[in-house]
C-alpha cells in the first residue's frame, strides 16, 4: 500500500497501530495469505479524482470517501474523517464497480477436460431447488483475475435442462460463500421451450438428421413444452396451497415435502424474477406471453433479436441481460455489425437491458471491452458504461444497494488511470464492501514467478 | 424448412454482392491527412499515403494524384498496416485428418472456400491476411496455406504470391485425443501420450532423412534405381532443408521446449510455437533457438493445459527478444485483434508501437512476407485499415479495409447496402422455389454443413476435433 499517502504523521501514527492490532487479530484467525486476498477494510479518502457517478453528473477533482463497508461521502471538498487514509486521486478516476449479470462464475474452472472442476450443470430437467450459492467456490481462481480487472459483482448461475436452478448475485470477494453473498438465491433460470428440430444451426430452423420435421409440428411441439411448463407452475401453486393450509389447519393430511416445487413458489408468485434463456425473435415473444400468462417477473438472457420484441418486453416488463457482443452474427446474410448494434437498437426502442458475458468466468474480466465495442457500434460511450454498472444493478433489482458512487451504497469502487471501457487502462485500486482488495491474481502471481528467468 | 431454401440462395447471393463492394480502383489511392501508425517508424500525424498499383508509393504531406485517382479523406481518423493473423481456419472446413497421425500430405490449398462469410468479418475487423492452419487433431497436421482476404476475386488470387510453405505440427492434449474416448472395440489411435506424440515426430523426420539420403544417393548415381515419391516425406524434406516453416501448437512448456530440442536435433529452425500458453515460462529458450511465438492475447482456463497461463505472456516474451504475434484462431475473435494488441500495453507495458506490431509486422515475419506487407512503408503492397479513432480503444472501429490499393471494407458502402440486399432477400424469398413445405413447397435438401456461429471459448482447433 506504498501508494497511500497519509495526510499527516498523527495520522500514520493512529494507522499503523490500527494495522498492527488488525493484523494481530487476524494472523489469530486464519493464515496470512488468505487474509491478503480478501483485502482489508477502513476508512479510505480518494481525493482529487475525477468521479464518474454514473447516476448523476461526473465530477472534477472530487472526494469520495469510503468507511463501514460503504461510500459515506461524494463529491467537491467532502469532508475527510481523521484516520482515514488518503489516496491521490490526481489524473486518476473513480468508477463503480462493474457488475456482470450472466456468467457461471466459481461453478466451472476448466470446462475442457476437468469435468470434476465443473459445477454448472445438474442431471435432469427440473432442478428448482439447485443454488449457485452452495456451489460456487470462493477460491475459483478465475475470481481475483475478474476483479482487479474492475468487475465487482456477478450474477453466477447454473445451465442446462429446463428448470437449471436457481442464481446467486456475488461480490468477487469472500473466504467463504455466504461472505460473497449479495443475494443468496436471487433468481430461477429457465430455458425456455424454443422451436427447434434438434438439428441446431440454422437460427434453430430445425434440422433432425434425415428427419423431415414441418415447421408448423416444431411449433407445436414448443408449444406443448410450454403447456407443460405451465402445467409444473400450477403444481408449484398447488403444492404451496396445501402446504399453506395444512400450516393452519394441522388435521389436513400432512404435505409430502418437495424440494424442487417448494424452490419454484417465490418466482410462480412474482416474487422473484425468473432469468429466461433465449435469442430469437419469436421465442422472446412466446416469454412474453408467457409471462403476461403466468403473471410472472421475467428477465431475458441471451437476448439477439430482443429488439425486434420491443413492444412486447417493454409491455410486461422485461429486460433484457444482453451476452452475445462476442458472438457471430446466425445468420450469413445478417450484417457483419448485427450483434455489436443490437444494444444501440434495445436503447432506441426503450427496452431495458445490460451488457454482459455469458462467461463460464474465465474471460469474464473482458466485460468492460464487450460494453466498449457496442459503444463503438452506435450505443455510445455514456450507454456503454451504464450497461455494465446501473444497469445490471437495476435489472437484477440491486441499485439500492450497487451500480453507482453514490452517498450510502456500499463501496464497490474502482479507482481506474484512465476510461474503464478502454484495454489500455490500468486499473489501480478496487475496493469490494469497502475492503481494498489487492491486484493480483494468478496471473499476477505466475507472470512474478518467470517475468525475471534468465 | 423455408430457411434452408432462403439460405441457399442467400449464400448465391453474397457471392455475388462482394464484387459490387470492391472498388472500381486498379490499386490507385490517395489517402489524406490521417494519423498514421506505421508500425516501423512510429505514428505520424496529419499525413498522406499515396498508392500506385497496389503498392505505398509516397508518405508525406501534401501529396497528389492524378484525376481520377480515388482520394479518401482521413481526417480525425487513424492508419493502421492491415492486420496478419497468425493462426486462421477461415475459408477451410473439415481441417482434421485425423485419422492417421503423421498427415503432411495434405494440402489447406485443396479445400479454399472463397465465400466463406468470415473473410468479410474479418476484413470488417481491419484484418488483410492470415495464416491458414490445418486443426491440432495430429502430430504433424498438414500443409499451411498464407492468403490476402481478397474477398469477391477468384480463390487463385487469395494466397500470397512468394510465401515460403508451411505446416502444422501440434502437441498435447488435443494430439492425445484427451476429449475423445475410444467405442468398445476401436483401437485409440497412436499417440496417446506426451510420450509418444514426441517419438511419431522423431520417427517422421528419421524417415524423411532416410528418404533424403535415397534421392541424394540416386541423384549422385550411387544407386541405380530411383526411389518412390512420398507425398508424406517430401513436405518433411523441405523442413529439413529449410524451406518449409513449422508452425507447432501447443501449450505447456515441456513440450514446447521438446520440439525446439527435436528441432535442433535435425538441424532446423522452428518457424513458429502456436498458441504457447506456457510459453513465459522459457521465453530465453525460445529466444536462443530463434523461434517466433504466436499467442492468444489472454484466453485460459478452458482445458487444463491452459490453466498455467497468463496475459502477460505477450510482454515477457516480448522482452526476452522473441518475435510475438497475437492470432485469433477464431471467425469471432478475428473480428476484434486490434483489442488484444491494446492488452500489451496493460500487462506489462508494451510499448504502443511494438504492441501493433505483434499483429502486424510480427505475423508478416513469423510468415515470411514482411518484404511485401505489415508496415506502413514505402514498396510494400498498400494492406492498409482505416479506424474511426485509435485502434487500440474499443470505442474505435473499423471503417475501411484496402488491400494492395484495393477497398475490400468500406462500411458506409456497407451499409448502404443493406436496404438492397434486405429487399432482394425478400424478392427471392416469395419466389415459387422457395415456398415454405407447410404450405405446399417442396422439402428443401439437407446441408451438409453448418454455420459455426457460435462463440467457443479459446482455440477453435479443440472445438473442431472430431
Amino acid at each position: 500500500m506504498n501508494q497511500i499517502k497519509i495526510s499527516n504523521a498523527l495520522k500514520f501514527a493512529f494507522l499503523a497501530a490500527a494495522i498492527l492490532v488488525s493484523g494481530i487479530a487476524i494472523s489469530a484467525q486464519s493464515d496470512a495469505s488468505q487474509q491478503n486476498k480478501i483485502g482489508r477494510a477502513g476508512t479510505f479518502a480518494i481525493v482529487g479524482a475525477r468521479i464518474v457517478t454514473v447516476s448523476g453528473a461526473v465530477i472534477e477533482n472530487g472526494t469520495v470517501v469510503i468507511r463501514d463497508g460503504k461510500i459515506t461521502a461524494v463529491g467537491v471538498g467532502a469532508a475527510i474523517p481523521s484516520g482515514a487514509e488518503r489516496i491521490d486521486g490526481k489524473g486518476l478516476s473513480v468508477f463503480p464497480g462493474m457488475i456482470d449479470a450472466s456468467t457461471n462464475m466459481g461453478l466451472a474452472e476448466i470446462p475442457q477436460g476437468a469435468n470434476a472442476t465443473m459445477d454448472v450443470q445438474e442431471v435432469g430437467t427440473m432442478n428448482a431447488n439447485a443454488k449457485a450459492i452452495t456451489g460456487i467456490n470462493p477460491h475459483s481462481s478465475h475470481i481475483n483475475v475478474t476483479r482487479v480487472n474492475g468487475i465487482t459483482t456477478v450474477l453466477s448461475h447454473p445451465t442446462g435442462g429446463t428448470v437449471s436452478g436457481q442464481g446467486a448475485v456475488i461480490n468477487l470477494n469472500g473466504a467463504r460463500q455466504e461472505d460473497m453473498a449479495v443475494v443468496p438465491v436471487h433468481s430461477l433460470v429457465i430455458n425456455f421451450p424454443r422451436v427447434t428440430g434438434g438439428g441446431g444451426g440454422f437460427g434453430g430452423g430445425g434440422f433432425g438428421g434425415g428427419q423431415q420435421a414441418n415447421f408448423n409440428d416444431l411449433i407445436r411441439r414448443r408449444d406443448e413444452a410450454v403447456e407443460d411448463l405451465k402445467k409444473t407452475f400450477r403444481e408449484v401453486e398447488a403444492y404451496a396451497k396445501v402446504v399453506e393450509a395444512y400450516q393452519k389447519d394441522k388435521s389436513l393430511p400432512t404435505p409430502t415435502t418437495s424440494l424442487r416445487l417448494e424452490a419454484m413458489i417465490p418466482y410462480v408468485r412474482g416474487q422473484k424474477p425468473i432469468v429466461f434463456t433465449a435469442e430469437r425473435e419469436r421465442d422472446i415473444r412466446a416469454i412474453a406471453k408467457f409471462v403476461a400468462d403466468t403473471k410472472v417477473k421475467g428477465i431475458i438472457v441471451g437476448g439477439q433479436d430482443a429488439w425486434k420484441a420491443a413492444d412486447e418486453l417493454k409491455k410486461n416488463n422485461i429486460a433484457v441481460i444482453y451476452t452475445n457482443i462476442y458472438g457471430l452474427p446466425v445468420q450469413q446474410d445478417d450484417p457483419y455489425d448485427y450483434l455489436f448494434e443490437a444494444p444501440s437498437k434495445m436503447l432506441a426502442a426503450g427496452v431495458k437491458f445490460s451488457i454482459s458475458t455469458g462467461d463460464t468466468g474465465a474471460e469474464a474480466r473482458d466485460l468492460p471491452y464487450h460494453a466498449g465495442l457496442a459503444g463503438a457500434y452506435g450505443l455510445g460511450k455514456d450507454e456503454a458504461l451504464k450497461a455494465v454498472t446501473l444497469y445490471p444493478a437495476q435489472i437484477l433489482g440491486i441499485d439500492d444497494r450497487l451500480g453507482s458512487i453514490e452517498v450510502g451504497k456500499m463501496a464497490n469502487v474502482v479507482v481506474a488511470d484512465g476510461d474503464l471501457l478502454d484495454p489500455r487502462t490500468n486499473i489501480k485500486y478496487v475496493f469490494i464492501g469497502g475492503r481494498l482488495i489487492p491486484l493480483t491474481s494468478r496471473h499476477t502471481e505466475l507472470f512474478d514467478s518467470f517475468k525475471d528467468r534468465k | 424448412m423455408r430457411k434452408t431454401t432462403v439460405f441457399l440462395t442467400i449464400v448465391s447471393l453474397l457471392m455475388i454482392s462482394p464484387t459490387l463492394l470492391v472498388g472500381q480502383s486498379k490499386g490507385d489511392l490517395l489517402i489524406k491527412n490521417a494519423t498514421v501508425m506505421t508500425a516501423t517508424k512510429g505514428t505520424l500525424e496529419g499525413t498522406d499515403i499515396l498508392v500506385q498499383n497496389g503498392k505505398i508509393a509516397r508518405i508525406g504531406k501534401g501529396l497528389t494524384a492524378g484525376s481520377g485517382v480515388r482520394t479518401i479523406d482521413a481526417t480525425g481518423k487513424y492508419v493502421t498496416p492491415g492486420i496478419i493473423d497468425a493462426h486462421s481456419h477461415a475459408m477451410v472446413s473439415a481441417i482434421n485428418e485425423g485419422s492417421l497421425a503423421v498427415t503432411s500430405m495434405t494440402r489447406i490449398d485443396d479445400m479454399l472456400n472463397p465465400s466463406d462469410i468470415s473473410i468479410y468479418r474479418a476484413l470488417a475487423g481491419g484484418v488483410t491476411g492470415a495464416l491458414l492452419l490445418h486443426g491440432s487433431a495430429n502430430p504433424i497436421g498438414g500443409q499451411s496455406t498464407t492468403v490476402k482476404f481478397k474477398w469477391g476475386r477468384p480463390v487463385n488470387e487469395f494466397p500470397v504470391a512468394g510465401a515460403p510453405p508451411g505446416i502444422k505440427f501440434a502437441l498435447g492434449e488435443n494430439v492425445k485425443r484427451s476429449s475423445s474416448t475410444p467405442q468398445p472395440g476401436q483401437t485409440p489411435r497412436y499417440p496417446r501420450t506426451r510420450m509418444g506424440t514426441m517419438e511419431v515426430i522423431r520417427d517422421a523426420f528419421i524417415r524423411a532423412r532416410e528418404y533424403k539420403q535415397a534421392w541424394d544417393d540416386f541423384r549422385a548415381k550411387k544407386t541405380r534405381v530411383q526411389p518412390r515419391i512420398d507425398e508424406e516425406l517430401q513436405p518433411m524434406v523441405e523442413i529439413l532443408e529449410g524451406k518449409r516453416k513449422v508452425h507447432c501448437h501447443g501449450y505447456r512448456s515441456d513440450e514446447h521446449l521438446n520440439i525446439l530440442r527435436i528441432a535442433e536435433e535435425f538441424g532446423f529452425k522452428i518457424g513458429t510455437l502456436q498458441h504457447g500458453l506456457e510459453a513465459f515460462k522459457i521465453a530465453p529458450e525460445i529466444a536462443k533457438h530463434g523461434a517466433g511465438v504466436s499467442i492468444f492475447a489472454d484466453s485460459w482456463s478452458y482445458k487444463l493445459e491452459a490453466y498455467d497461463s497468463t496475459p502477460y505472456t505477450g510482454y515477457v516474451l516480448w522482452k526476452n527478444g522473441v518475435n510475438v504475434s497475437i492470432n485469433s484462431d477464431s471467425a469471432e475473435r478475428i473480428r476484434r485483434l486490434n483489442l488484444d494488441a491494446a492488452k500489451m500495453m496493460k500487462y506489462g507495458g508494451v510499448p504502443e508501437q511494438d504492441s501493433l506490431r505483434m499483429i502486424t509486422l510480427n505475423p508478416a515475419i513469423q510468415l515470411g512476407i514482411d518484404n511485401r506487407t505489415g508496415s506502413i512503408d514505402v514498396g510494400k503492397d498498400a494492406d492498409i485499415a482505416i479506424w474511426s479513432g485509435h485502434p487500440f480503444s474499443s470505442l474505435s472501429l473499423c471503417e475501411m479495409t484496402i488491400i494492395e490499393g484495393e477497398v475490400y471494407f468500406d462500411r458506409a458502402k456497407d451499409k448502404t447496402m443493406r436496404e438492397q440486399l434486405a429487399k432482394e432477400k425478400a424478392d427471392l424469398e416469395k419466389l415459387e422455389m422457395n415456398r415454405a413445405p407447410g404450405s405446399g413447397g417442396t422439402q428443401p435438401r439437407v446441408p451438409t454443413e453448418r454455420d459455426r456461429g457460435h462463440y467457443s471459448h479459446g482455440d477453435e482447433d479443440g472445438g473442431h476435433e472430431r
